[in-house]
């Protein structure tokens, strides 16, 4: 019995006990980030030209961040009911965008419109270097609830 | 009895199949991880930096550093074990087998490259080789020659001595190159002056792989009676090299590129005709004076042994990592569109394929990509917002620019880990484009390059 645990051991077969790996600052991603990366929340598309859909679009390829993120409002109460969003960018852009479709639903557009991009930010825990990735959602969510005012005020004129 | 229980014990360790997340024996076991979703139960699960993968990654990192081959080991453990005199020692049995050693490995590097092994130098890897030369020659020669060209793809340590000298007064031409990464012979003619006093360019690029005309730029050179200096960490063991045929006058090389050790490499220093170079390292006047220092026997002893496998298996090699990036290119394509392959596809060493996926962004993609060891040429990957200085001197579009990813084949690598390969990339890439508003604007007709994006 003594001689097969010394055997095993000599062979490197007993469970490793887990060291300690120091983890470098940099590149480190929050789980938070990860999660929404794995399992991005409301991927998808609305009909643009649903009257009660906003759209908005902001970024721009060359900085290699597009968002585009979608509200579908109802027109009675003011109240975001569902959002989708697409996201060309790093890992922090789709975990923001994400976030940010999560935040915004069941909320009165004037209500989301004060969303801070540092709270995204604090939520995913992004490094300083991956702030304007919130900042982008943040201009994203601004630039949708900006669309769908327009829309109806057109509907409304027509 | 004793020795049944531990026979036992060894017959059993060698048929099961070893997992591990950390031992240290699996180095060169590349298991591929099975992207499964859920780790929860996987006991060999690996949580590191936020990232849980179930397994190794499948190495595909050729061009960062090469995993060590064990017959290198195995010359350089009997040579650290044995050969632990001091080289230069002149006095005593010790330093002379320990110069043996050191010799047989000069010639070992000497016969991949068809120099002299009078001609080479040893020293800490290409890094200082590069350094070394170029801030080695125009120091030399600082009277007469002010002007130095290089190419706007060679790697950072050249870019960056250059732009040394440039803060020292001396004056230096970027070539631009062409879209196929390749340098045009005749803006390099153009910017030849009276005052050149070197000429450097890179003959395999590491990040997009495409081997530049050397004998023609080696034939230029020589006309014009310019020292020709060239990068060729790379490229030894990998393309047939000649010093002779390319007319180089330096050469940088480095271990750790040709499945050697890491922290050596040597420089090519042509004899004749002699070029001169003032020393970085001064001291004790070893080899030949470029460069004093003792030098590291084991690590040069696995540097010659590396340069001998590689001269015997090049031909062997290439066969073997042709067929399999051909098997990691048509693989890619046949399921997805929107791939394209930065720089010459013809003038290429095949164990560099760096791709675009259009409409997708490249560290999404490295994220998604946790159980491939590759690297990319996005912004979000290096420490500014730039994409890859490389990819921009190729003319590549902003945003295709940041989408690259670097695959690395090798001596080691597998069929089955390239299949695997293709497998998670197809799958990220379309999970990526799924989400991609690009993606969904190309697919509803619109064309990208007309619309005016809001810039923050």
């Amino acid at each position: 019995m003594m001689i097969r645990q010394a055997a095993k051991k000599a062979l490197g077969l007993t469970p490793c006990q887990s060291t300690p790996l120091s983890v470098g600052i940099f590149r480190s991603y929050h789980e938070n980030v990860i999660d929404h990366c794995d399992n991005p929340r409301n991927v998808g598309s609305f009909d643009k030209n649903d009257p009660t859909v906003g759209t908005g679009l902001v970024g721009a390829p060359a900085c290699g961040d597009v968002m585009k993120l979608q509200i579908k409002v109802d027109e009675k109460t003011g109240q975001i009911v569902d959002a989708r969003f697409k996201t060309f960018g790093c890992g922090s852009a789709i975990a923001s965008s994400s976030v940010a479709t999560e935040w915004v639903k069941g909320k009165a557009m004037e209500e989301v419109l004060t969303i801070k991009n540092t709270e995204i930010a604090k939520h995913l825990s992004l490094p300083p270097v991956k702030l304007h990735c919130s900042m982008l959602a943040e201009d994203a969510i601004k630039a949708a609830v900006k669309d769908y005012k327009e829309k109806r005020v057109k509907t409304n004129s027509a | 009895m004793t020795s049944k229980a531990v026979f036992s014990t060894i017959r059993r360790s060698l048929t099961k199949p070893r997992g591990g997340a950390v031992s240290r024996g699996h180095h060169l076991s590349t298991s591929a991880a099975t992207a499964s979703e859920s780790y929860a139960s996987d006991e060999h699960a690996i949580l590191m930096k936020g990232v849980r993968i179930s397994g190794r990654p499948l190495y595909l990192d050729m061009q960062s550093t090469t995993p060590l081959d064990p017959r290198v080991f195995d010359a350089m453990n009997a040579s650290s074990i044995y050969d632990y005199g001091n080289p230069h020692s002149r006095t005593h049995l010790y330093g002379w087998e320990a110069e043996n050693a050191v010799e047989v490995a000069r010639i070992q590097v000497a016969k991949l490259i068809g120099a002299s092994s009078k001609e080479i130098v040893f020293l800490s890897g290409a890094t200082e080789a590069n350094n070394t030369v170029v801030k080695g020659v125009m120091h030399f020669y600082k009277d007469k020659k002010r002007h130095v060209i290089t190419t706007q793809t060679e790697h950072k340590c050249v870019l960056d001595s250059c732009r040394h000298l440039q803060q020292e007064g001396f004056e230096v031409t970027y070539l631009p190159v062409k879209t196929d990464g390749l340098v045009d012979l005749e803006m390099l003619r153009e910017s030849i002056r009276p005052d050149t006093g070197l000429v450097s360019v890179m003959a395999v690029n590491n990040e997009i792989g495409v081997v530049q005309p050397m004998e023609e730029i080696g034939r230029i050179c020589k006309e014009h009676k310019i020292p020709f200096h060239t990068d060729a960490a790379q490229a030894i063991g990998k393309i047939p090299v000649d010093v002779e045929k390319w007319n180089v006058s330096f050469m940088s090389m480095s271990g750790h590129k040709i499945y050697g050790p890491k922290g050596v490499g040597a420089m090519y220093v042509r004899r004749r005709p002699r070029v001169r170079l003032e020393p970085l390292m001064n001291g004790g006047g070893q080899e030949r004076g470029l460069r004093s220092g003792t030098l590291a026997t084991q690590q040069v002893v696995g540097f010659g042994v590396a340069c001998e496998l590689a001269m015997k298996e090049m031909e062997y090699d290439e066969k073997w990592i042709k067929r399999l990036q051909e098997r990691l290119l048509n693989g890619v394509r046949e399921k997805l569109d929107g791939v394209v392959v930065n720089g010459s596809l013809e003038s290429r060493y095949a164990g560099n394929l760096n791709l675009s996926f259009a409409y997708v962004e490249g560290e999404s993609l490295l994220m998604g990509l946790k159980e491939v060891a590759v690297s990319s040429g996005s912004a979000c990957t290096s420490a500014s917002l730039e994409p890859s200085y490389v990819l921009r001197a190729l003319g590549v579009d902003e945003d295709m620019a940041h989408t690259s990813i670097r695959f690395g084949i090798g001596r080691f690598t597998t069929e089955e880990e390239i299949d695997k390969a293709v497998e998670l990339t197809v799958k990220q890439v379309e999970k990526l484009r799924e989400m991609s508003p690009l993606y969904e604007m190309v697919k509803d007709g619109i064309d990208i390059k007309n619309i005016q994006w809001s810039q923050h």
